[in-house]
């Protein structure tokens, strides 16, 4: 249980803050406006001297290994909803950390997703 | 510049392609690390040993190949298509990986997950259907 709990802990937090550190990032380096292939090259040139960059690729891949090893424990269709708790933690890291303005109706839909994971971690069965 | 019906073709297309294989990345994850086994055994040595196992596997490299596929049709998609328009399909991506672990993998799913499952494609769905951009564009 321990484990699971560390597990979901890192594909939530780990995941958001690497998703939140990779809009910081792509901010610091402008809007894409060129999509040929050398412009793309060199936006992500440009990406890899940036540090929230790094710390993105970091937080992502500790995300994902996480979610192995979650799915070496417990099956699909328990893990992938609770995951959804990644839509609270990116609503209270893009207000805190971005400076989002987040909407009532967003938080409503953040509290059905709380509700919704309570509900099929209750139904684990 | 793409016709309003070749738009709507290729934004569809794309969408489709992001709900099959979202949700089938993650059941081909699942199928590679039950064949692996659950982890019990959480020692550096260990982990670093079900790394090498993890990767040599062809399911979780399908897996991997399939959440990629996902990826890049979300990147394309983003790039001509409002992402409050897109990100609705991710609500029927959670509602997808429930049937498939149900009907492929085989899984148990009691009633009360079904209904969790729905009420977060509801909250998802909402959460979609607020504005995309509240900061100030730079």
């Amino acid at each position: 249980m321990l484990a699971e709990i560390i597990l979901i802990f890192l594909i939530v937090v780990a995941g958001t803050g690497g998703e939140l550190c990779l809009t910081r990032a792509m901010k610091t380096i402008g809007e894409v406006h060129d999509f040929r292939p050398m412009a793309v090259l060199r936006f992500f040139g440009r990406a890899v001297t940036v540090g929230w960059f790094w710390l993105a690729l970091l937080g992502m891949a500790a995300g994902f290994f996480a979610l192995l090893g979650m799915l070496s424990l417990e099956n699909v269709s328990f893990v992938i909803p609770v995951t959804a708790l990644s839509y609270a933690a990116g609503a209270l890291g893009g207000s805190i950390f971005l400076g989002e303005r987040v909407t009532p109706q967003r938080w409503l839909g953040v509290l059905l997703v709380c509700i919704g994971v309570t509900l099929v971690w209750k139904g684990k069965g | 510049m793409t016709s309003p019906a070749g738009l709507h073709y290729k934004t569809f297309a794309s969408i489709l392609v992001m709900v099959i294989f979202g949700p089938l990345g993650d059941v081909l994850l699942r199928k590679g690390m039950r064949n692996i086994g659950a982890i019990s055994d959480w020692s550096p040595a260990n982990l670093a040993h079900l790394f090498v196992v993890v990767f040599t596997s062809g399911m979780i490299w399908l897996g991997i190949a399939s959440l990629l596929t996902f990826f890049v049709a979300f990147t394309l998609v983003l790039s001509w298509a409002d992402y409050s328009y897109v990100q609705p399909a991710s609500s029927f991506a959670y509602g997808l990986v429930a049937v498939l672990g149900r009907y492929v993998l085989g899984e148990s799913i009691t009633t009360m997950r079904w209904m969790g499952v729905l009420i977060i494609c509801v909250g998802v769905l909402i959460v979609g259907h607020t504005p995309p951009r509240t900061t100030e564009h730079r």
